[in-house]
């Protein structure tokens, strides 16, 4: 067994070198990558002095070969706008984001499963079509649309919560929590929709297969049947839900962030954009995937618990 | 052995009909449906695919689908308790207690998540108080009655490390765990293969004798109901058309339908036949198709299973060969390696005196003329989307035949499968499962092949349809003189067609030989196996006798 | 991009020993379009409400509107009237030609991208599902690529490579391409298995005629529904770069421009932000609502469930 993790964990080293060369490539495909990071008003004898600098007149691929030595190291390279290394950035900024990653997770999956059972188990009727209405709401309005008009409603309007910004957890968990009621409500939407909308889908097709005619038969309660054998059965499809959603809640993250002003690492891309800090950028994208492959090989690791068939 | 000690029927159904939902081509799913079964008394409900019998089973459960289906007249007493009239809860109470039901698709039917234990015990949870270690003590009793290995050790195992066989069993101790007083069978045994079906049905004799329980038993096969009913039921179109004690149906069906569904299951007797002399058409030499085997790096390995090993086959123009096994025989991997549908592992495939085993795409054109194929499946083996003369004409316009001198082939062939020209310019789903099956045989004439192979096709299909079908491809084998290389489970079927018959089990060809050879003197102790377990043995003969 | 999650995440259950699912055949050849609209209300009036977008698009220097980026330092920051429907923004400018105008970017964005990304998508996807040594090497690009979150991909694509509508499209049709590839593949695959692809084989139905006539009438319906949501989806990822400042150049009276620069504002004009807003919300509703029924009316596997309760 031990075998079997560790041969999907090296499964998934061709995934983050597709995602290291995209990453490399990207300054590179779009013309000089010296001229980009030197800015439009650069003159030739700047641009040169970037070419130098950073290694971009030597071959392309000892140019990688170098890169992708130092990100193994750990060395995601330096902001050009402040010179701190950028994991360092990292570290200063990852609290906000995950901790709204996490309010928004816990609450979602709280909301969307029970919903989506129930429109499973009632499909058809009024509340069947309530949450799938919802559904589709929630994956049609823009999250800042969203933000802002929570913002607008509660905190300018009814003047309920505060407008924008973030207190620590660790300093003040009152500030902390009234902060982050309207990020979580905000970047919750789309994720509430997308687990309610699977859940229900696959709660629907577990409904109709023979096992859940054979607890019937056996003279099992409805209530039982639907979390004892259908939710259960349901669960796969539920779980890789949530674990590919996380790469539409980190596209969330950098909107929401942005929207209540909040220094995450979402605002630290947006900053990176404006000043066109390359290593940034890079960086966090690499970051990101990271996090995202790791979550997903969790939760597929995770699947021989919730599926005895299923065996690595 | 009709049982009914003066204590009344346990499960009476009177005058039942079920509503079909507004739309449907008829009114009631079932209508007029009155029978008993007594304790310790095995009903037959026989008929073919939509004659209402599973209707009938799952009215007496309440488990009709909602909204689709409902009993609109009637009452189905059980013990004297109409379940029609019962409320929700009290139907609860009832299931798994006086009455229980086992399925046809055991692998799922049980909830792939929950040991086999856990399942036998939620009828206990539900209906007992008993304590756990009660409980478990209980749930291995039933396992143990159920002839279920090891059942300590089973108690903690999932549906899916079970074979078929155990799976029904497994069904069936979670039915009769609480002793109900009948237990409603809906073709528990159609999807197992014949050596299981046999075990399973004496468990199920087996539990009615020990534990006089009810049986109410739905089938379509008579081979079964010939085996194991006290009484028969006859349904057609949502009505019964005749029943009686199982003899008396036997010896004398009253019904032109009754007789023509007895005289539809073929004889396990085979009729004598003159040897093929014709030339070989297709010849196989230690033909091997291994699966697996490769490691995660791609490196190649011993392939990890076997589907076919050291099969060598010959089959003559003008001759039927039988392939006859159980699931996981390998019997279709031979067929699809000779179509090439997958390339053999090793061995050789002559065809026309060419080894085409290992012929590159290109270099096999001209040989896939030759061997052309029938499919199981007639609801999947058309493409739904083009009409029936593109697919019929797809074969031979490919090897360049024009438009029309295909249609025109295509239209004679439609003749001769018994369908008509004006066919060609419809769809598929506008056709019946058997008139399926024939357009697919006219595809596969229309390449004008040396070699037809039917792989399980008549097993899709009702018996009457069956009947037919099997005609159809011994009249094209006689007319085209045809190399017929005929896949089934069902020894009945390969009794029927077949000149020779290969046995293969677990890959490998035990017994080969001429069928009737085969069936009177069965030199393999697997032949004899699965001959004992053929439903119904002596059925062909009291009909034939007649 | 929501709807091939879900797909995946249907294939998921199929994990352990069960075989892929297979499209099962339509239950009828399709009925007219017409009918289609008469079983879906609500698609209808989504239907409707893109046409009046996509019109009002077209001919927007017909419908009530001056030229939306002619400043009026003047006239800021009006409200409603009859000269400027919905007042004027910071700027001066009227938001209602603004809005208008900003309809063009979003439709021309989310028709491009369909097209583009369903096209090449398909492309790679019929291949791979049919050449077996090229199948893990392009599955892995496109692991590769869907694990790089969408929205940051595109932004980092845009930020060099200058922001105009076309590296916007492009940048957006990237992160799209991947989850057009996996749903194509997977029909491919599943198709594939169909004893009446294997009896074309066995008749000697050269690749291309196969999948021509065997494979692709399989990809269409699903591409069909898949090409909505991408729309829906790129629609939704320009306003965002625009709004984080990675998008069309400001000049472009678009839609997440608007929104960009209503922020500034915001607890002053909110409705300078949340006009555009709902407009945006609207279409993609509007888009995702005509997906949905075209799903249930071409998706054999989903129309069965509906059929069923």
């Amino acid at each position: 067994m031990p075998l079997l993790v560790l041969q999907r964990l090296v499964s998934t080293i061709p995934v983050l070198l597709v995602v290291a060369v995209v990453v490399f490539l990207m300054l590179r495909v779009s013309g000089d990558p010296a001229a980009i990071i030197a800015g439009d008003t650069a003159t030739s004898a700047q641009i040169e002095a970037v070419r130098q600098a950073f290694g971009f007149d030597r071959p392309i691929w000892e140019q990688f070969l170098a890169w992708i030595g130092q990100v193994l190291q750990g060395d995601l390279g330096e902001s050009l706008f402040t010179g701190l290394p950028v994991t360092t950035l990292i570290a200063q900024r990852i609290e906000p984001t995950l901790m709204l990653a996490l309010t928004t997770i816990v609450f979602s999956v709280l909301v969307a499963v029970p919903l989506g059972v129930l429109a499973a188990w009632r499909s058809g009727t009024w509340i069947d079509r309530a949450v799938m209405v919802f559904a589709v709401l929630g994956f049609s309005v823009p999250v800042f649309v969203l933000g802002y008009g929570f913002m607008y409603v509660f905190s300018i309007e009814l003047r309920l919560l505060p407008v924008q910004g973030y207190t620590s957890p660790f300093e003040d968990f009152g500030a902390f929590a009234q902060g982050i009621i309207l990020p979580t409500l905000t970047l919750s939407c789309i994720y509430v929709a997308l687990i309610a909308r699977i859940t229900r889908a696959s709660v629907l097709e577990t409904l109709n297969e023979d096992y859940i005619r054979t607890a019937r038969a056996k003279g099992q309660v409805e209530r039982t049947v639907l979390f004892r054998h259908a939710l259960r059965n349901a669960a796969v499809p539920i779980v890789t839900v949530i674990g590919l959603g996380v790469a539409l809640l980190i596209g969330g993250v950098v909107v929401t962030e942005s929207v209540f002003n909040i220094p995450g690492l979402g605002r630290l891309v947006v900053d990176a954009i404006t000043r066109r800090d390359y290593p940034i950028i890079q960086g966090l994208i690499l970051f990101f995937a990271l996090i995202y492959v790791v979550l997903n090989l969790m939760i597929d690791l995770a699947y021989t618990m919730l599926d005895p068939r299923i065996r690595y | 052995m009709t049982t009914s000690e003066g204590n009344g029927p346990v499960l009476s159904i009177r005058d039942l009909a079920v509503a079909l939902p507004a739309g449907a081509d008829r009114r009631y799913a079932v209508e007029g449906v009155s029978f008993d079964v007594g304790p310790g008394e095995i009903v037959c409900v026989v008929g073919e695919s939509g004659s209402g019998k599973s209707v009938t089973a799952f009215s007496v459960m309440g488990l009709l689908a909602k909204g689709e289906l409902a009993a609109e007249r009637g009452e189905i007493l059980l013990e004297g308790e109409d379940v029609l009239k019962a409320s929700p809860e009290r139907l609860r109470d009832l299931r798994g207690t006086r009455m229980a039901m086992i399925f046809q698709e055991p692998a799922t039917a049980l909830n792939p998540v929950m040991t086999i234990g856990d399942q036998i015990d939620e009828v206990l949870q539900i209906h007992t108080t008993l304590s756990p270690a009660e409980r478990r003590e209980k749930v291995i009793a039933i396992m143990e009655a159920m002839h279920l290995p090891d059942p300590q050790a089973l108690y903690d195992r999932y549906p899916h490390q079970l074979s078929g066989g155990q799976r029904q069993r497994v069904m069936i101790a979670a039915a009769m765990v609480l002793d109900p007083v009948i237990l409603i069978a809906d073709e528990p045994t159609t999807a197992l293969d014949v050596t299981t079906q046999a075990q399973i049905l004496q468990l199920i004799k087996e539990m009615q004798e020990r534990r006089r329980t009810g049986v109410l038993f739905i089938t379509h096969d008579f081979g079964v109901v010939a085996e194991i009913a006290d009484k028969v039921v006859v349904m057609r179109h949502g009505a019964i058309v005749e029943q009686g004690p199982a003899a008396e149906i036997f010896a004398n069906p009253k019904v032109d339908y009754t007789r023509m569904l007895i005289a539809s299951v073929p004889s396990l007797e085979p009729p004598s036949r003159e040897p093929a002399m014709g030339p070989v058409a297709v010849e196989t030499h230690d033909l091997v198709k291994g699966y697996g085997g490769k490691s995660w790096l791609g490196r190649a390995t011993q392939p990890a299973f076997l589907a076919a090993k050291d099969v060598n086959l010959v089959v003559r123009r003008g001759e039927t060969l039988g392939i006859v096994g159980e699931s996981g025989s390998g019997k279709s991997t031979v067929a699809r390696c000779i179509v090439r549908l997958v390339d053999p592992t090793s061995g050789a495939i002559e065809i026309a005196g060419t080894d085409i085993a290992g012929l590159s795409t290109r270099a096999l054109r001209p040989y896939r003329r030759r061997v052309q194929m029938v499919f199981q499946d007639p609801y999947r083996s058309l493409n739904p989307r083009r009409t029936v003369g593109a697919s019929v004409m797809e074969g031979a316009m490919n090897f360049g035949l024009s438009h029309e001198d295909a249609l025109a082939r295509a239209q004679r062939l439609m003749g001769l499968v018994g369908l008509s020209p004006d066919a060609l310019d419809r769809y598929p789903h506008q056709f019946s499962g058997g008139q399926r099956q024939r357009i697919a045989i006219a595809r596969a004439l229309a390449m004008e092949p040396d070699v037809l192979i039917a792989d399980e096709a008549v097993s899709a299909l009702d018996v009457s349809v069956q009947k037919q079908v099997l005609e159809l491809l011994d009249q094209v084998k006689r007319e085209f003189d045809l190399a017929l290389l005929f896949i089934t489970h069902d020894l009945r079927v390969a009794a029927q067609i077949c000149d020779r018959i290969a046995v293969m089990r677990r890959g490998e060809v035990v017994e080969e030989g001429p069928t009737r050879e085969l069936f009177l003197n069965p030199r393999h102790e697997y032949t004899r196996t699965l001959l004992a377990a053929a439903p119904g043995r002596h059925l062909g003969h009291a009909v034939a006798a007649e | 991009m929501t709807a091939i999650v879900e797909k995946r995440a249907e294939t998921a259950v199929a994990r352990g020993d069960a075989p892929e699912p297979a499209p099962a055949a339509p239950a009828a050849p399709p009925a007219g379009f017409a009918g289609t609209l008469k079983r879906y209300p609500l698609a209808a009036i989504a239907a409707l409400v893109l046409a009046i977008i996509g019109l009002s698009a077209i001919f927007a220097p017909l419908v009530g509107t001056t030229d939306p980026t002619a400043l009026n330092p003047a006239a800021r920051l009006q409200g409603a009237s009859a000269a400027h429907w919905l007042g004027t923004d910071h700027l001066g400018r009227d938001v209602w030609s603004r809005l208008v105008y900003g309809a063009r970017v979003s439709v021309v964005v989310g028709l491009a991208v369909a097209a583009l990304a369903v096209v090449v998508g398909l492309v790679i996807g019929l291949f791979t599902g049919f050449i077996r040594w090229l199948d893990p090497i392009v599955m892995r690009v496109m692991d590769g690529l869907m694990a790089i979150p969408g929205i940051l991909l595109a932004i980092a694509l845009v930020s060099v490579s200058g922001a105009s509508l076309v590296t916007v499209i492009a940048a957006i049709v990237v992160p799209e391409v991947p989850r057009v590839v996996r749903l194509v593949r997977s029909v491919v695959l599943s198709v594939r298995e169909e004893p009446y692809v294997e009896a074309a084989v066995s008749v000697g139905t050269p690749l291309p005629k196969l999948l021509w006539r065997h494979v692709l009438p399989n990809c269409v319906p699903p591409l069909i529904v898949q090409a909505t949501y991408v729309a829906a989806s790129a629609m939704l990822t320009e306003a965002i770069l625009s709004f984080l400042g990675a998008g069309t150049p400001p000049i472009v009276p678009s839609w997440g421009n608007m929104v960009a620069e209503g922020r500034l504002l915001f607890q002053i004009a909110p409705m300078n932000l949340l006009y555009p807003g709902i407009a945006l919300a609207i279409t993609i509703l509007a888009v995702n609502i005509l997906g949905d029924a075209l799903r249930d009316r071409l998706d054999p596997k989903l129309a069965k469930r509906v059929g069923q309760r």
